[in-house]
């Protein structure tokens, strides 16, 4: 009950404060479309993505095809929806999996210290010093443009747990040394009831943060390696659209439309999600930024 | 105070033991990306070896069973695919280390070594010339726009930095592309020089490399200064609400001192820190926008080592990246000690 009450009251203050601030009413507002587009409209769309010759080919933007159609007979409108929820579920599975991982082995280590704590700063630092997309390129190109999405997931992942780790690490050693901490464990509270009651509501908002900008460097990393033509090329992800529009030369034989959809809403979806990150990020004052 | 006090006995000790961190650190990240660069082609069964030969078999050639076992035997050689793959590794960690990654498939008997010596100059000079410049005019641009915050033009560059920093590279040279060799018709749409060109320090050469360049360098240039920017406008922000330099202003220190040394300075300490963390993304924009742009460096290798599976080339390449891009963090925090003092004589974290 006592938990219910405090949730609802966030929900409130999250009102509040989108009213307040504009750059996040505006990244919120175009998150949720691209949302609504991706996971909603998707399921009336009245053609099966991946086929073929559904529609005319080469038709730009008009009242039956808003967003005009591709050389191989994709109407674009529900080619992107596709394609947006595709990214977004990449990108939101990269992004929980990678923080939950990280912020968790950051607590640990950060609250217990000891070799639990050694063993994480040290995977955490040499993974922060490979370079991931030279490995993700050839791990790719290895499975010529066919390898499966959560394998690429799991991948992405594997590179960026560490940056939170090491965050949340520090700022759990910074914590553990505050008064409050000490009297909740004078109280008699334990290990896990400290973090989930003090340390998690003091640190959310850094999660949440650190999540979003995870999000936007997951779908950005797909639709790079999806550029030079190894990523999981039979998906429809953002990236993979702008694949086939280069590969069919959409831009010099003047269907710019074709390649325009998918790079004009990537722009929008990455402002929106950043707009978001710094925006949070100067309401709590997180790493260096401030309102 | 003076010399004596910085390089006491015990901030000795704690310099020291920064280095000594912060190498082992590099040796281990070098050594554990060249293992998954040596192991992950080892995952898919392609054979180089069988490769080749059936390009020579698939001519029609008779080729008797002896000649076909040294062609064998040479090629496992020059693949070093020879013996156990405790001695193949040994053997491929000793030879990445002083730069030699083998035999190509698609353009054998090329080496590797040759192929990315060629492209690595342009790659390097577009790279490390946008990444520096970027890096002094965003942080000159961010100090400004931070002081002055208030003035509409601060805030006009403040909404420029926030629009460009999000787009990926590849993205904006897309509409670069678009615009700028489809559209207007103004630059080239491949290339890094004019066709028929030799290397050479003439105005022409020199003059065909800018102009061929331009596109691709502008790319990384606006993507790379809209987080400079950014970043360097939140620390100028935090430093110029300090005491120290609220105090200057009230003692009517100039303007321009106080930019110059109470902010800048102090300032530019994390940017070099964030030029670290920065280095493997500018590499990785880099190799994409010069993809999209057709730039002979590392890009086109890349895209040519993919798109014909040559794993050869692209163990090199990738091997190649990971020691430059570990490198240069290296370099960079080692004369961060230099530059900042406390370093020098305070427990500091790599």
């Amino acid at each position: 009950m006592k938990n219910m009450k405090r949730s609802v009251i966030n929900l409130r203050n999250f009102f509040l404060v989108l009213k307040s601030d504009v750059r996040l009413l505006i990244g919120v507002s175009i998150l949720i479309v691209f949302i609504i587009l991706g996971f909603i409209l998707c399921h009336f769309s009245p053609y099966d993505p991946k086929r073929w010759g559904q529609v005319p080919r080469d038709v730009p933007p008009c009242w039956s095809y808003p967003l005009g159609t591709t050389s191989l007979g994709q109407d674009l409108f529900w080619l992107l929806t596709f394609a947006l929820q595709n990214s977004l579920v990449l990108g939101i599975t990269v992004a929980a999996v990678s923080t939950f991982t990280g912020v968790t082995l950051g607590l640990l280590a950060g609250y217990r210290g000891g070799y639990l704590d050694e063993i994480t700063t040290f995977l955490s630092d040499v993974f922060i010093a490979i370079p991931s997309f030279p490995i993700l390129v050839m791990l790719a190109a290895l499975f010529l443009g066919r390898i499966h999405i959560l394998m690429l997931a799991l991948v992405l992942c594997l590179f960026n747990w560490p940056w939170p780790a090491k965050q949340v690490r520090s700022m759990m050693l910074s914590l553990r040394e505050r008064v409050f901490i000490e009297t909740a464990i004078f109280s008699g509270f334990g290990t896990i009831e400290i973090i989930f009651r003090e340390i998690i509501p003091l640190i959310s908002p850094w999660i949440f943060a650190n999540f979003i900008n995870t999000v936007l460097v997951a779908i950005g990393a797909e639709a790079g390696l999806a550029t030079i033509g190894v990523s999981s090329l039979e998906e429809i992800t953002l990236g993979t659209m702008i694949f086939w529009a280069l590969r069919y030369q959409a831009m010099f034989m003047g269907h710019w439309w074709w390649i325009a959809v998918p790079v004009v809403t990537i722009i929008v979806l990455f402002i929106a999600l950043f707009l978001i990150y710094l925006s949070i990020s100067e309401i709590f004052s997180i790493g260096g930024f401030k309102k | 105070m003076g010399d004596t006090k910085l390089w006491g006995i015990n901030s000795l000790r704690a310099f020291v033991k920064y280095l000594v961190r912060r190498i082992v650190l590099y040796v281990i990240a070098l050594w554990a990306g060249l293992t998954i660069c040596f192991f992950l082609p080892r995952l898919v069964p392609i054979d180089p070896v069988t490769v080749i030969l059936s390009r020579v078999t698939a001519t029609g050639a008779f080729i008797d069973p002896e000649t076909y076992a040294n062609m064998r035997k040479t090629l496992l050689y020059l693949f070093g695919l020879e013996g156990s793959i405790q001695e193949q590794y040994f053997n491929f960690l000793s030879k990445a280390i002083v730069g030699d990654f083998g035999v190509s498939i698609t353009v054998y008997p090329s080496k590797v070594n040759d192929l990315i010596a060629k492209a690595l100059p342009w790659t390097i000079g577009l790279l490390a010339t946008m990444a520096l410049i970027s890096w002094v005019i965003g942080n000159i641009v961010g100090l400004l726009a931070g002081y002055y915050k208030n003035k509409i033009m601060a805030k006009a560059v403040q909404i420029f930095a926030i629009a460009v920093y999000p787009i990926p590279y590849y993205v904006l040279a897309i509409i670069f592309v678009f615009v700028f060799c489809y559209l207007l018709r103004i630059f080239p749409l491949f290339g890094s020089k004019g066709v028929g060109f030799k290397v050479s320090f003439s105005l022409d050469f020199i003059s065909s490399v800018i102009f061929h360049s331009f596109l691709p360098a502008l790319t990384l240039f606006i993507v790379n200064l809209g987080w400079w920017i950014l970043s360097m406008r939140a620390l100028t922000i935090n430093l110029s609400e300090e005491d120290y330099v609220k105090f200057a202003e009230m003692r009517g220190t100039e303007k321009k001192i106080i930019l110059n040394k109470y902010i800048f300075r102090n300032a530019l300490l994390p940017q070099i820190t964030q030029l670290t963390m920065a280095i493997s993304t500018i590499f990785s924009g880099a190799v994409l926008t010069e993809f999209i742009f057709s730039y002979p460096g590392l890009g086109q290798l890349l895209w040519m080592a993919v798109s014909s599976s040559d794993i050869y080339l692209l163990m090199g390449i990738t091997s190649l990246s990971i020691i430059s891009v570990t490198t240069s963090a290296l370099i960079v925090d080692l004369v961060y000690p230099l530059l900042d003092p406390r370093v020098r004589y305070e427990e500091r974290h790599v």
